[in-house]
């Protein structure tokens, strides 16, 4: 291809580099302030480098596997009967995540800053195993930190970062899951800075962190924008992706962003206390069964669970009587079949998070 | 009210507050005062204290676990001022002071009559509108300078410090260890370069010895997870093994303040 991976020039849709509104900026002890300056110089420095650019785009395309399809699921279309739905398949990339993009980036630039030690975190274990991969590649010195409650959950990813050489601590401490993970490698790099990169995954943390893991990611949407214009020739009415760090999704939505007709939807998994709070909002409010039953759906809670909580919050007594559930997908308060009343629709969830 | 360092080094004793609870904090900060500290540090405990070392971040779970929060520390800083003189400085990260809101904060410090504030993961660049607020109320902010910190930073650190300038010894997280790394001789010698303030060198400083080693170079010596550690090893009796430990600490640099005194 014949475009730039990463854009060259300093135009930036922020006004202040690294602030985005009220968000952004450099909140880290000022150990790491010097570093994080270093990293910003290498970065600017290396995306005006023509051979960088080009040593990053014979990477995503030799080793990583870009571009990806953009896939129009025929079958999935006509069964839901709406919208044509096209996949952009980043599942198919080395690794089997859209995390080497970013992990190829960075570590380009660990090479050009002479460090070569990478720590990371990782919470499922996708960006740890695309880091190994990537130190391998290099031949880098890699340790990655991984809540042990991840480690548990996630314990082939964990085997596949040992398989390619790297070190995998796991961390007690917090909640053992991916932000404590987070705070392990910032001890960690506040130790090492001198000889240590630190390759965060997601668009967080300090500057230059979020514009530069967005800046690697941004091939995607620009992939997607020429493959769907080449398709159907025209732009999609939305775009929609799944926001857990929100690499993936800034990756694709930032090519869209100034046309106001593409709708951009980041789809994010509720956690079970978000979820527990739009329950109990909603469900003190309802008037009827059916109301009650709706509760569930918008909290995307298991009934007996929502049952436990609001039994634990406002007594036994307020619970309403027992729902049954009378066949897959739907739900009737108890004694509404004679009332020929048919429940709400709730569409179960089989799986929740990854 | 301004921060005192008239013996050489001052002891900057850190307690993380409500560690075991805030009752007995208060009894240790009055303690370690009557054993010699002459300024505290209160530690407000926050959920992700990535520049702290084991021994503070079980601290600060355990004093999160029965809900701490800034205002309660804040309070405790008033009380402490009602019975003791020592300089009091809240030892915070950002996150806590920024949902209270900056001016909340520095009116309640002014009201508690505590000195001042350091913030941890605060860099110079972006604390502006923070150090406006302590100003108008002639609040002290002091700042880190870290080893990797280069001459131009210092500069700026220096400039927006006052009370006294805050350098770490070393690259890391606190916590106690064996022996002082070589350039933080080094580093104070350049934020010198820069300031008349004085300075107090922390992370790591544990015992008698290295007390009295930074005693050589710099006004003051902060010792924290030496101290939480002491406060975690004596359920039931903190206040008193404290004041202990404050002693020992001073102990080795008695005869040398007398003499820097008399400069």
């Amino acid at each position: 291809m014949a475009t730039a991976t990463i854009p060259r020039g300093k135009k930036d849709s922020t006004r202040t580099p690294g602030r985005f509104g009220v968000y952004g900026g450099r909140y880290v002890p000022e150990t790491l302030v010097s570093a994080l300056e270093e990293l910003e110089r290498a970065y600017e420095k290396a995306k005006r480098d023509r051979k960088f650019q080009a040593r990053l785009d014979e990477l995503l395309r030799s080793y990583a596997g870009r571009p990806t399809p953009l896939f129009f699921a025929r079958r999935l279309t006509e069964k839901l009967g709406g919208a044509k739905i096209y996949l952009k398949r980043e599942d198919l990339l080395h690794t089997g995540a859209h995390k080497i993009n970013n992990c190829l980036g960075q570590a380009l630039l660990a090479e050009r800053m002479g460090k070569r030690r990478i720590i990371a975190e990782t919470g499922a274990g996708q960006h740890g195993v695309a880091t190994a991969t990537v130190c391998a590649l290099f031949g880098f010195e890699c340790v990655v930190y991984m809540g042990t409650e991840d480690m548990r959950r996630q314990e082939l990813n964990v085997f596949r970062m040992r398989l390619l050489g790297a070190e995998v601590r796991g961390v007690e401490s917090g909640s053992r899951t991916l932000k404590d993970a987070i705070n392990e490698a910032m001890r960690d790099w506040v130790t090492n800075v001198r000889t240590t990169h630190y390759l965060l995954g997601s668009v967080l943390g300090a500057h230059p962190y979020p514009t530069m893991v967005r800046d690697f990611q941004i091939v995607i949407g620009r992939e997607a924008r020429a493959q769907i214009l080449n398709a159907e020739g025209r732009l999609p009415t939305a775009i929609i992706a799944c926001v857990g760090g929100g690499s993936n999704s800034i990756g694709i939505f930032h090519h869209f962003i100034k046309d106001k007709r593409v709708k951009l939807i980041g789809a994010r998994r509720l956690s079970r206390s978000a979820a527990g709070n739009v329950f109990l909002r909603s469900a003190r409010r309802c008037r009827s069964d059916r109301q009650y039953a709706l509760s569930f759906r918008r909290a995307g809670l298991s009934l007996d669970r929502s049952r436990a909580r609001l039994a634990q919050r406002f007594g036994q007594s307020r619970v309403r009587p027992r729902i049954r559930r009378r066949s897959p997908g739907r739900l009737h308060p108890a004694g509404s079949h004679r009332r020929h009343h048919s429940g709400p629709r709730i569409r179960t969830r089989h799986s929740r998070g990854r | 009210m301004s921060l005192s360092f008239q013996k050489r080094p001052a002891l900057v004793a850190y307690v993380t507050c409500g560690d075991p609870d805030l009752a007995t904090t208060r009894a240790i900060v009055l303690a370690a005062v009557e054993a010699g500290a002459h300024i505290i540090e209160l530690g407000v405990p926050f959920s992700d204290p990535v520049a702290d070392g084991p021994v503070i971040q079980r601290a600060s779970e355990r004093a999160l676990r029965h809900g701490t929060s800034l205002e309660q520390v804040l309070k405790l800083g008033k009380e402490v001022r009602s019975k003791s003189q020592a300089g009091l400085i809240i030892f915070s990260y950002l996150n806590p002071i920024l949902r209270l809101g900056l001016t909340k904060f520095s009116a309640a410090l002014e009201d508690a009559g505590i000195n001042g504030a350091l913030i941890t993961d605060l860099p110079v660049e972006e604390a502006g509108d923070y150090v406006r607020e302590m100003r108008k109320r002639r609040l002290d902010t002091v700042f880190l300078a870290a080893p990797t910190s280069p001459d131009e930073r210092l500069k700026q650190i220096a400039k927006a410090s006052t009370g006294f300038v805050y350098a770490v010894s070393r690259t890391g997280v606190t916590g106690a260890r064996k022996q002082l790394p070589e350039d933080t001789r080094d580093l104070v010698r350049r934020v010198r370069r820069h300031t008349k303030l004085p300075i107090a060198v922390g992370f790591g400083i544990s015992s008698a010895e290295q007390f009295a080693a930074v005693g050589e170079f710099a006004e003051a010596a902060v010792v924290g997870s030496a101290i939480v550690e002491t406060i975690e090893r004596n359920p039931g009796k903190e206040p008193e093994a404290v004041a202990q430990f404050v002693r020992q600490l001073l102990a080795g640099t008695s005869q040398l303040s007398a003499k820097q005194g008399q400069r």
